[in-house]
């Protein structure tokens, strides 16, 4: 299974994996349609942590043991068998943030567009690299075989 | 090994997804006195309130059970447990043998004893059974009192009034969501609640319900009364044990459980909202009626039935996400100690936004939190709180609205990073 690795001592602040996530989310794929007239616009599954001269960027850790899989209650998020990404069906998720309560990443995020959802990263399951880690200019993301 | 399951909610499809993630070859078959498939029951107010359409109330996929093999007995109650004998009996006389059983009752209802509490048009609000009594009644009605002021009794509250009712709580304590919330959280939600237009009557209950045969009006201890055509009991959950209570099994307020879920008899386990067992944050053995809780326990008394110890139950930690007329809230861990010595206090709030919070310490670990109108980023403290993290360095940073990974000590970081599970 391939996961993406945080290498913080590369990571330069430019929030690109931010744009670039909510672009590959959108439903025109186009950035300059997307930040036009996307509306609402949708949102980046990736929090980018800055404090000084400090900064990564996180986004699911698609964990072993996953908390949020536990305190789901209405049965939207599940594993995908082949990838063993954790992801979301959005029409089941009621908006309960209980995914919120326990992620210890803090990686979950409200989307409160059309209907109250949780959004989450997906790893990019269709793509062969996830669109942060591919677009990361100084290789601060990068992916691995665990 | 043939595997018996007593209850069919999250703690049981959490042992059994655990005991398949392991092989197929033994036999599992749930009871339960509830004819569905397996349902969320924390979504009965969604449902209430037609927030979700009637299908999404399912946890699992229609095919859950015949893809895990699962043998279900639904709609029949179990009348008696033998487990010198490794049986039970169910309501119909029939008798089903187990090598390793898990009881996973749940909760019941708590019903006051209450003059008129038996007259028609009195509700509990904690099954599906009890929505479906309810929406075929709910036309004919204008006016609601709920009995109780936590989790479910607002939960109720809000569905009926998005059901366009008039609904009056009646909370005994002087806040509502007293057991979860501060002062200053309830405040704030209590006004919210009343701009939607729900009355809040605290420090008062119901002494009487009144009525021919349905319900009429009900009266307070204050000497109120109110008319009302409804009325939902909304007062507690307790541990669903009545038919182990000569067992041989070891209770108190629930099913007393260890570490791996067993119960005092061999081959006995117990799983969710109906056991007792050892609390994180005071030491002492509770019970932990929540969702994430029961489904864990389940996955760990699967697991060690089926001989893999890789999970552990350390321990349970109270907590709760809630919306309240449309704020978001989480409450983790003690929020509202009895006295406040030996702990120390964080808090910001912002009284334009109604945005609070609150972060309570121990011996420099954080033993509760509180999150109101503003609730990103909330499970680092839970992990903070579940893993005894020492906060000494960065205590001021907890209620800052930019906290984050970013703002634990960098050493601490890379290992919450990378060695979480």
């Amino acid at each position: 299974m391939k996961r993406i690795f945080i290498r913080e001592e590369f990571c330069i602040g430019c929030r690109l994996c931010e744009i670039h996530c909510l672009v590959a989310h959108s439903s025109s794929k186009d950035i300059i349609k997307v930040f036009k007239k996307e509306k609402p616009r949708p949102i980046s599954r990736i929090i980018v942590e800055q404090k000084g001269y400090n900064s990564f960027s996180l986004q699911c850790r698609h964990c072993d043991k996953p908390y949020c899989l536990e305190a789901c209650m209405s049965g939207a998020l599940y594993r995908d068998e082949k990838s063993g990404a954790i992801l979301q069906d959005k029409e089941k998720c009621v908006g309960c943030w209980m995914c919120i309560m326990v992620c210890p990443y803090g990686v979950i995020k409200r989307e409160i567009n059309n209907k109250k959802v949780s959004s989450k990263c997906d790893l990019c399951i269709d793509r062969e690299i996830p669109i942060c880690v591919e677009r990361c200019p100084n290789q601060a993301l990068i992916l691995k075989e665990v | 090994m043939k595997i018996l399951i007593i209850g069919n909610s999250v703690a049981a499809i959490g042992a059994i997804e655990a005991i398949r993630s392991k092989d197929y070859s033994h036999e599992i078959t749930v009871v339960s006195d509830e004819p569905y498939p397996v349902y969320s029951r924390p979504l009965i107010s969604y449902l209430l309130a037609k927030e979700i359409k009637p299908s999404q109330i399912y946890y699992r996929s229609s095919d859950f059970y015949e893809k895990n093999k699962v043998k279900t007995i639904l709609g029949k109650k179990v009348n008696k447990v033998f487990f010198d004998q490794k049986m039970i009996q169910l309501e119909d006389g029939e008798k089903v043998y187990y090598d390793c059983i898990l009881l996973s009752t749940g909760g019941n209802p708590f019903i006051p004893k209450l003059e008129g509490i038996d007259k028609q048009g009195v509700f509990c609000f904690t099954k599906l059974n009890d929505v479906k009594r309810i929406s075929s009644q709910i036309e004919k009605v204008k006016k609601v009192v709920v009995i109780g002021g936590g989790l479910i009794g607002i939960k109720a509250a809000e569905a009926l009034k998005k059901r366009k009712k008039e609904v009056i709580i009646v909370e005994l304590a002087k806040h509502i969501l007293s057991l979860t919330m501060d002062e200053t959280a309830s405040s704030i939600l209590e006004k919210a609640l009343k701009k939607e237009g729900i009355e809040i009557l605290t420090s008062d209950t119901v002494k009487e319900i009144i009525g021919d045969k349905e319900v009429e009006a009900v009266r307070l201890s204050s000497g109120k009364t109110i008319y009302t055509e409804m009325v939902i009991v909304a007062i507690g959950v307790l541990p669903n044990i009545e038919i182990f209570k000569e067992s041989g099994l070891k209770i108190g307020k629930g099913i007393i459980v260890n570490e791996r879920m067993e119960t005092n008899l061999k081959d006995v386990y117990s799983a969710g909202d109906v056991t007792e067992s050892y609390d994180l944050i005071s030491g002492q053995y509770r019970t932990i009626p929540i969702w994430p809780n029961a489904y864990y326990q389940g996955k760990v008394a699967g697991s060690q039935m089926v001989g893999d110890k890789n999970y552990i139950y350390e321990g349970g930690l109270m907590m709760n996400s809630i919306e309240v007329a449309n704020i978001p809230t989480i409450s983790v861990g003690l929020v509202n100690p009895s006295s406040k010595d030996g702990f120390e206090v964080v808090k910001r709030i912002d009284k334009l936004s109604n945005e609070y919070r609150k972060i309570l310490i121990k011996d420099d670990k954080i033993v509760g939190a509180l999150f109101v109108g503003n609730i990103d980023r909330a499970g680092i403290i839970t992990g903070l709180i579940r893993d005894k993290i020492n906060v000494k360095r960065f205590k001021k940073d907890l209620v800052s609205n930019t906290f984050g990974l970013i703002s634990l000590p960098q050493e601490l970081r890379k290992e919450r990073l990378y060695s979480l599970r």
